[in-house]
């Protein structure tokens, strides 16, 4: 039981060794959260506290949340930006999973022709620099009047995901024993039966790995927002970015508002973990 | 139930030059188990897969029943496909498993759990319905597999090495339950392996192929006492046919010693033009102990009931060696200069491949 406790060292390896690995990894692990830990325990401050040399000592006050989520008239209000948020980033992952599941699996299972170029097709999408691309879109979203809607961040946003999620979701296809698939076959199951039945339940791990990635990258998007939405439909970052003020302290406001924008992705994160990291970890081994 | 018929069935795969099955054309009887064998790139899972409709024919047909199902999707073929690595889905029970051919055929739900239970009654697998694959050992997962394909009552089952995952005692065993249980249900059935052990054991009729040809399919015992080539007589026994080249004028000799071979086998061996052959005998024809070659003893493989007893000897200047299938307990030990005997059944092969004659041979009285 004693050595199942701690970390195995492996044959050969020096405890003392392993000892000055383990405190530089915390050591690392806390310059990284740190930042955050500070970013939570200014939301908590006044603001003078908050803008006055480090204080560990205060006296913790919700102020600042109750600050954030008021509502007050012609602003940007926490509960509009969350709604616009949620309805982007919820049909704008749906649609990235109805549209890549097809294609991972035609380029996975049943390799089209060229199935290389059309998977190399897809990641080149992302070499254009989403700020070379911002004055067209633009453009295109006034056309079709899309400005300051939720639906031109839906399309967007599944556009901006769709080359990622067809390239998760090939890997984790392509891990699928070639036989399951076959026995499915045989067995009487059609496209839609071998999908439902056999792909997708053993996929499934990479399937929430893959709609988590996209949840997070959708939420947390910024630029296509500003320039496109900055009116109206407007989502959580740019509303996180209301409440820098020209005018008076910010630094604790703000601070309780990125805790705020981070809870859902953070609550979704931990709620996949357990699957998402088995998914992450399902395309790597082999 | 039907019979199975390929037709010059052939299959090449994009971007290479030989088939992969080239031209095969084979019969395999209503209710026989035929075992296709031979060694791994020969072809036999890939005829096993054109069966089942897992690769398309490039030439050819592949006919069960009357029907012509070259251009059939698998699912209609009307067939059930045991694999090599059994191929259950993960996330499903055991029943799940068994039932999920009749769920897709939509079978009414009483029918199908009536069917699984019937099967795994027979398959000893009722403890573990509600299990999980991965919650099974090897040879429960290999029952599990041959349920899924018993319980769908198909018109022909097709397995592909379904034994090779197991131990070697547990493969001996399934393999004789496997035998007794296709003889009752009667199915006809294409087995593929390449272990020629299952094949010999299991088949009705054995097919043996090589390089994507059929080399011979006949009965188990036509194989082993009339193999068509050089081929099949090297592949089919375990240990291999001892082959001794030899010059193809009379009298034949082996070492120094001419060899007695039977009148209806000398007139054969006249009529063939090349001035070299191959003469073959199986192990159980060579004696050690007896005879006018002198050999030498290399090892001695002891394996309680019988022994093997690998000999060297000299054979036109160079050393030949040859294998003995002795009865036990064997005396003899490595480095024993012994006598040799041939003496039995002889096989002589053309060089290039096919079996001239087969007769029976022993060594001259000497003198």
């Amino acid at each position: 039981m004693a050595r199942l406790a701690g970390a195995q060292r492996g044959v050969g390896e020096r405890r003392s060794v392993n000892a000055v690995l383990g405190v530089v990894a915390w050591l690392t692990a806390l310059v990284f959260f740190f930042p955050v830990f500070w970013m939570i325990l200014s939301s908590f401050k006044e603001e003078q506290d908050a803008n006055t040399s480090p204080k560990l000592l205060f006296s913790p006050t919700f102020d600042r949340y109750s600050d954030v989520t008021g509502t007050s008239s012609g602003l940007l209000s926490f509960r509009e930006a969350f709604s616009n948020s949620f309805w982007v980033v919820i049909v704008s992952t749906v649609v990235v999973l109805l549209l890549a599941i097809p294609a991972a699996y035609a380029l996975a299972i049943r390799p089209v022709p060229k199935w290389r170029d059309v998977l190399f097709f897809f990641i080149s999408t992302k070499f254009l620099p989403v700020v070379a691309a911002i004055l067209p879109l633009w453009i295109l979203a006034r056309n079709f009047d899309l400005l300051n809607t939720r639906l031109v961040l839906m399309i967007l946003y599944t556009g901006m995901n769709l080359p990622l999620a067809v390239w998760m979701l090939w890997s984790f296809f392509r891990e699928i024993p070639r036989e399951l698939i076959e026995a499915a076959e045989l067995d009487g199951a059609g496209l839609r039966g071998q999908l439902a039945s056999v792909i997708l339940p053993i996929a499934l791990p990479g399937l929430a790995a893959t709609a988590l990635l996209c949840v997070i990258f959708a939420w947390n998007e910024y630029f296509y927002a500003v320039q496109l939405n900055p009116a109206n439909g407007s989502t959580i970052p740019i509303w996180v970015t209301t409440n820098i003020s020209t005018r008076g302290n910010f630094l604790a406001k703000l601070s309780a508002a990125s805790v705020l924008a981070c809870v859902p992705v953070v609550l979704a994160g931990w709620l996949a973990q357990k699957r998402m990291i088995r998914g992450l970890s399902m395309g790597a081994i082999k | 139930m039907a019979s199975v018929q390929f037709a010059s069935a052939t299959r090449l795969y994009p971007g290479t030059h030989e088939p992969a099955v080239s031209h095969l054309d084979l019969e395999i009887h209503d209710g026989e188990l035929m075992v296709l064998v031979g060694p791994s790139g020969s072809g036999k899972s890939t005829a096993l897969r054109m069966l089942a409709g897992l690769e398309p024919l490039d030439e050819g047909a592949v006919f069960i029943g009357d029907r012509d199902v070259s251009g059939v999707r698998p699912r209609d073929r009307d067939i059930a496909m045991v694999f090599q690595n059994y191929a259950l889905y993960p996330q499903l029970t055991v029943a799940e498993n068994m039932g999920f051919a009749l769920k897709q055929h939509k079978v009414p739900k009483e029918e199908r759990t009536a069917r699984v239970r019937e099967v795994a009654r027979v398959l000893a697998l009722e403890p573990f319905l509600d299990r999980k694959p991965k919650n099974l050992s090897g040879g429960q997962r290999q029952r599990v597999a041959m349920g899924r394909a018993i319980v769908r009552k198909p018109q022909v089952y097709l397995m592909d090495e379904p034994l090779s995952n197991l131990d070697a005692k547990l493969r001996v065993q399934t393999r004789a339950e496997l035998a007794e249980l296709q003889a009752r249900l009667a199915v006809t059935t294409v087995y593929v392996t390449h272990d020629q052990v299952e094949a010999m054991t299991m088949g009705h009729r054995v097919a043996v192929l090589r390089d994507g040809l059929l080399q011979q399919c006949d009965t188990p015992h036509a194989l082993y006492h009339e193999p068509a080539n050089l081929f099949v007589a090297g592949f089919i026994g375990s240990p291999a046919m001892n082959l001794f080249a030899c010059a193809s004028g009379q009298p034949v000799k082996i070492g120094d010693c001419a060899l007695d071979i039977d009148t209806a086998t000398m007139s054969s061996l006249a009529s063939f033009s090349g001035d070299r052959i191959l003469v073959g005998f199986r192990p159980e024809a060579v004696r050690v102990g007896e005879g006018p070659l002198a050999a030498h003893i290399r090892t001695v493989e002891d394996l309680g009931a019988e022994a093997f007893v690998h000999v060297a000897f000299d054979h036109e200047g160079e050393t030949a060696f040859a294998v003995s299938k002795m009865p036990a307990p064997f005396k003899g030990q490595t480095g024993d200069e012994i006598d040799v005997g041939l003496t039995g059944t002889v096989h002589v092969f053309d060089p290039v491949g096919p079996r001239i004659a087969t007769g029976t041979a022993g060594f001259a009285p000497s003198g």
